[in-house]
């Protein structure tokens, strides 16, 4: 294993890392809810009464993240490698997948893990294996 | 307006900085994070410490709490089983992670920014939701 210094961040992402907690926190210290973002936007396809517009705000505030960040600094670097095909059957296996699963990163990766929910612990192993597994095999046996 | 709904389209902000300030809404980092057999960027492990080391005292504070301090019910998951959905639902998530290096939150901060990739995957991850809603409400009529 060689770590690439070039691109290590250290101090950045656990400052962003601190921000995902503290909004984190605010959610269910305020609201009473669990930050999961595949739960919240996945809950707009099946609509329950009283539920639709604080899922839509939730929604509207993380797009519109991009916009408030362009107010102080030009966005920082996104880089996205993966061509049209692989991004639309990815994108429909996240989909399905989180939803199956009850969670994604946040929901089980910060939420679950932060409250030691064996649910979660287990969600989030298993999700970082085969993510693992998928760039390892994607990399260096196909060579995508 | 209700604060409940302000404080949910503000969480969504603070999420959507914290994921941009981290380097997780870039998809090229987060692979480089997965691929722990080439030049590994181990970065995205210091925002998941940052992120549950502040939720933790966020959820060790509503312990043994029925309502948040706004009086909203918490509304944490009950279950408790580790049922093959979860597993199938989380290693199939790893997959479709793996595979263009986007999570839900991530994709839905850089659908935000415009860049066309971005929202073809968003487009195609909320079909996959759409069509986990037609499988599963499909399963609770009995079919004639």
């Amino acid at each position: 294993m060689t770590i690439d210094m070039s691109s290590f961040t250290p101090w950045a992402s656990l400052s962003g890392g601190v921000l995902i907690g503290i909004a984190a926190a605010m959610f269910i210290l305020l609201n009473g809810r669990i930050a999961g973002i595949s739960g919240i936007l996945g809950g707009l396809l099946n609509p329950q009464k009283g539920d639709i517009l604080w899922r839509t705000l939730f929604v509207a505030g993380m797009v519109l993240a991009p916009a408030a960040w362009l107010i102080a600094a030009p966005l920082p670097e996104m880089q996205i490698d993966a061509g049209y095909p692989l991004l639309i059957i990815a994108g429909l296996v996240v989909g399905i997948s989180t939803r199956y699963g009850s969670g994604c990163t946040s929901g089980h990766g910060v939420c679950g893990i932060s409250r030691l929910s064996p649910r979660s612990i287990v969600a989030t192993l298993a999700f970082m294996f085969t993510g693992f597994v998928t760039v390892y095999v994607a990399r260096h046996l196909v060579g995508i | 307006m209700n604060k409940h709904f302000i404080s949910a389209f503000v969480t969504g902000l603070i999420f959507g900085l914290g994921l941009l300030v981290s380097g997780m809404a870039n998809p090229d980092k987060v692979l480089s994070f997965l691929d722990i057999a080439g030049a590994w960027d181990p970065s995205l492990a210091f925002v998941m410490g940052g992120a549950i080391a502040v939720g933790a005292v966020a959820f060790t504070l509503i312990k043994g709490r029925t309502h948040s301090l706004w009086g909203e019910p918490l509304r944490l998951p009950g279950k408790k089983d580790l049922d093959s959905r979860l597993i199938m639902g989380s290693l199939g998530f790893g997959i479709g992670w793996g595979l263009a290096g986007f999570c839900p939150g991530p994709a839905l901060v850089a659908f935000g920014t415009g860049a066309p990739k971005a929202i073809v995957f968003v487009i195609a991850m909320v079909a996959g939701m759409a069509i986990y809603e037609v499988i599963e409400k499909s399963r609770a009529k009995p079919v004639n």
